[in-house]
This record gives C-alpha cells, sequence and structure tokens, in this order.
C-alpha cells in the first residue's frame, strides 16, 4: 500500500514539475496518434460512405471484413507493418521503420477499419432517412455522399474519437514497429511498459494519468463541440 | 433561374399497376395530370395518392405501365419537377442553407444563392427563420421550409404529399397560403391529400380515388356539385370510405 502512495507521490510531483521527459513522450504520442487518425479519418470516412450508398454482388464480404477488422489485434498489424517496412521488405528503402513515421502506419491501418465500419453503419443509417428528399432534390449519388458525412457529422465524430482512443491507448503495434527509442519513437504507453518492468512506478503512473487525463480531455472537447452543433442544429 | 417548362404538360400516366408483397397497390392508372394551376390527388388513406405521387416523380418505378412528363426521361427530371414529402427532412443546419443546399443542386451560382434563398423563404413567410436550425422548426414550418426548398428550383410542377396533415388550422393556413404563392409564381401543383375541405380550397381539378384506383376526375367545382360515383358521393358527404 505504502508503495503504491509513494508511486502516486512520485507521480504527482513528476507532473507538478512539469517533467521535460514526459512532456516530450506526451507531444510524441499526440503527433503520432493524431497525424495516424487524421489519415485513416481521410481514408476511412468516403470509403465507408461509398460502401454504404453502393450496391454489388458481393457487397457483404466487404462489410464483413471490416467489421471483424474492428478489433484487429495491434501485434499482428505491427507484425505486418514491420515485415513491410523492414530492410526485406516491400517498402524497406523507406528506411521508415523505428521512426515515428513507421507508428503512424501502425496505427493509421489499426483504427482505419473502425472508423470505416462506423461510418459505413452511421451513412446507411442516414441513407435510409435522406435518400427520397435528397433524390428529388436533384442530388445524385455522388452528391449524397459529401452531404451525408456532413449530416452524420456529429455522429461519426465519435467514430473519430473511438478511433483516437485506440490509437492513443495501443502498445502492441508501436512496441514492434517503433522500438520505443528514447528521444525518438517512445510513446506513453511503450514508456509505460518500460517504466513498470524497471520498477519506475511513479513516472509510469504519471504517464498513465496524462493518458487517461488526455483521452477524457479530447473527449470531452469533441463531445462539447458535438453538443453545441446538435443544440444549434438540432438532433 | 429557368423559366417555367410548359413542355412537361400534362403528365401522361398510361396503365400504371404496382405490386408489393402480393398486394396489388395500384391498378389501371390512365390518366393527364397538370393541365391546371393545381391538381388534387383526393382519396381516403390507403388509396395509393403517396405512391402515385412517388411513381410520378420517378422515385419508385411502377409494376407495370408508364409516366411521361412531356419528351423528358422520368430518370432524368432534375429539378423541373420537384416534391414535398409528407414528412419532409430537413438537414442539419440553418433553414437558409437548406434552401441554398437546394440551389446549389439546381445550379444556382453561389454568389446568387442566398438572395433566391431570402426570395424563397420570403414566400412562405419564414424569412426571419434564416438562421435558425432546420431542425428546430416547428411542424408546419417544416412544410413551409420544404415548401421554399423544393421552389427554390424553379421547377415546372411541384408534386406535395399530404402537406398539411396533422396540422393546426393556423399551420394549415399558412401552408395553403405558401401553396397559392407558388402557384401564383406558375408553378404548377400537384397535391394529395384526404382532407375534404382542403381540396375544396385549392383545387382546380380533382382525381378522386379509392383503392389503388382512379374513380373519378373533374373540375374542382364540377366534383364537389355532383360526384359521379357513389365513392366519391359518400365521401364528399363526409362518410368514412373503409
Amino acid at each position: 500500500m505504502s508503495e503504491f502512495t509513494r508511486a502516486f507521490e512520485q507521480a504527482g510531483n513528476l507532473l507538478i514539475a512539469l517533467d521535460p521527459d514526459i512532456f516530450g513522450i506526451v507531444a510524441l504520442s499526440l503527433q503520432v496518434s493524431l497525424t495516424a487518425v487524421i489519415i485513416a479519418t481521410l481514408i476511412a470516412l468516403p470509403l465507408g460512405a461509398t460502401l454504404a450508398l453502393t450496391r454489388f454482388p458481393g457487397r457483404g464480404i466487404p462489410i464483413t471484413i471490416l467489421n471483424a477488422f474492428m478489433g484487429l489485434p495491434p501485434v499482428v498489424v505491427g507484425l505486418a507493418v514491420y515485415l513491410l517496412l523492414s530492410r526485406a521488405g516491400p517498402l524497406g528503402e523507406f528506411g521508415l521503420l523505428f521512426t515515428p513515421g513507421a507508428m503512424i502506419t501502425a496505427q493509421a491501418i489499426l483504427v482505419l477499419p473502425l472508423i470505416a465500419a462506423l461510418t459505413r453503419q452511421t451513412i446507411e443509417d442516414l441513407a435510409t432517412e435522406y435518400r427520397e428528399d435528397l433524390a428529388s432534390l436533384g442530388a445524385n449519388r455522388a452528391r449524397m455522399l459529401p452531404t451525408l458525412l456532413w449530416e452524420g457529422r456529429f455522429s461519426l465524430t465519435t467514430g473519430v474519437l473511438a478511433g483516437f482512443g485506440r490509437a492513443i491507448a495501443e502498445v502492441g503495434a508501436v512496441f514492434i514497429v517503433g522500438g520505443n527509442i528514447d528521444g525518438v519513437t517512445r510513446v506513453m504507453t511503450t514508456a509505460i511498459t518500460l517504466e513498470t518492468s524497471k520498477g519506475n512506478l511513479g513516472m509510469a503512473l504519471g504517464l498513465g494519468i496524462i493518458l487517461i487525463g488526455l483521452t477524457i480531455g479530447i473527449n470531452a472537447i469533441a463531445m462539447a463541440v458535438s453538443r453545441f452543433g446538435r443544440l444549434r442544429y438540432g438532433a | 433561374m429557368k423559366a417555367r417548362d410548359d413542355t412537361l404538360f400534362p403528365a401522361r400516366l398510361d396503365d400504371i399497376g404496382f405490386v408489393a408483397e402480393g398486394r396489388q397497390l395500384l391498378s389501371g392508372i390512365t390518366t393527364r395530370i397538370g393541365r391546371v394551376p393545381i391538381t388534387v390527388l383526393l382519396g381516403p388513406n390507403g388509396a395509393g395518392k403517396t405512391l402515385l405521387m412517388r411513381i410520378c416523380r420517378g422515385l419508385l418505378i411502377p409494376t407495370r405501365g408508364s409516366v411521361s412528363w412531356g419528351n423528358a426521361d422520368i430518370g432524368r427530371l432534375g429539378v423541373r419537377v420537384g416534391y414535398v414529402p409528407q414528412h419532409p427532412v430537413m438537414l442539419r443546419r440553418s433553414v437558409e442553407a437548406n434552401v441554398t443546399y437546394a440551389l446549389a443542386l439546381a445550379g444556382v451560382p453561389r454568389q446568387r444563392r442566398s438572395e433566391a434563398a431570402r426570395s424563397a423563404l420570403a414566400a412562405v413567410r419564414l424569412e426571419g427563420f434564416a438562421r435558425t436550425g432546420a431542425r428546430r422548426l416547428s411542424g408546419g414550418e417544416r412544410q413551409r421550409l420544404a415548401i421554399a426548398r423544393a421552389w427554390s428550383q424553379r421547377p415546372a410542377a411541384l408534386l406535395m404529399d399530404e402537406p398539411a396533415s396533422h396540422l393546426d388550422p393556423a399551420a394549415t393556413t399558412s401552408i395553403e397560403e405558401s401553396i397559392e404563392a407558388v402557384r401564383d409564381a406558375g408553378t404548377r401543383i400537384i397535391l394529395c391529400t384526404h382532407d375534404l375541405n382542403q381540396a375544396r380550397r385549392l383545387a382546380d381539378e380533382v382525381v378522386f380515388m379509392h383503392h389503388g384506383r382512379i374513380l373519378e376526375q373533374a373540375s374542382g367545382s364540377v366534383f364537389f356539385d355532383r360526384p359521379q360515383s357513389e365513392e366519391a358521393r359518400r365521401f364528399v358527404a363526409g362518410e368514412l370510405l373503409v
């Protein structure tokens, strides 16, 4: 119990002292995860919306794969990206392995199916509601796609936030492709793992508190914006 | 903004039939509509009015028969024939933005959209709500916005499905004034309703439907003074048709 209390005390001191090591790790974590989520979102939104609005034979197959990949194991994604980016791999010449670029790639792959699957479901539901009205106003399918994405912005925000939560909290993929190199690829989750294994519980706990705080903070901001929008324009 | 396109009229409905889940919902519908400023499809609930409207707009393909608006391809009516559904869906944006969206689809240049939207909103007396969220409007205001949104595209014909159902007299009056404003601007209106009194107030021509068939078609005055079919006589007399 006293060790637990000491860990909290040490974590508090590190946070109050604005420890530069901690904040370097936090900054890199945010940079990697936010970039990964932005890239994944730019691909996943049109992909999910297109799947929602198009009908073709075998459509159930990509939908099933997308839904299944929402639960992709991070270590498997990490391994796949490692094989792609390693010197002997097809993308080895870019020298991305053990760089933040590799970590962004892995996290983007990890969250893309999650955001795309949630987008597909959201847009499909909206299309049921909007299709006739939009068609009668002269909107074709190409025009409906951005319209429905915008109409679903409040719900889609939740999907993107889920993606961010998955990205910033995962450890397996970034550990494999980033290597947890101090000052280069060390992010909050890999640092927590390392510090815990070294018995440096105060540092680990401090990072853990920041990780949870950031997740809550970003979700709170996004939900506040979403709530304001719903109040302004109606549900 | 496009001028009225008279080449679409009258719309020809030839032997329209519609079957869903083994039920014959429309059958043998052959007529011409849109020859007068306001045509009312009148009949009790379940007569097939909404179904026929959606087929006329090209939103549903009939099981048999065809609809033609002049030489226009029913699948490519674009904004020439507007449609206001019974429960219009408002976009999650402001009242004015709902109209400017429709104007964008009609190909109106961006710099002219705001002025055109304000003009359409003024016609239905919603100019004071331009910045309000469209989904925050009351039922009657939403209907008027739906009319303004569809009419802003300056369609030659506007199909309206029960535009005042479940609304109180004040809201109904506002809707009917909006319909008259659209009519006065030269757009032909095809409106379906089960409200006998609304049909009396608005109809230049009545198409009376029951059980998926047209039983009678006549000018408003002739229909209400001398209904020909037994069903129409009972309906005009206020009896419940089932």
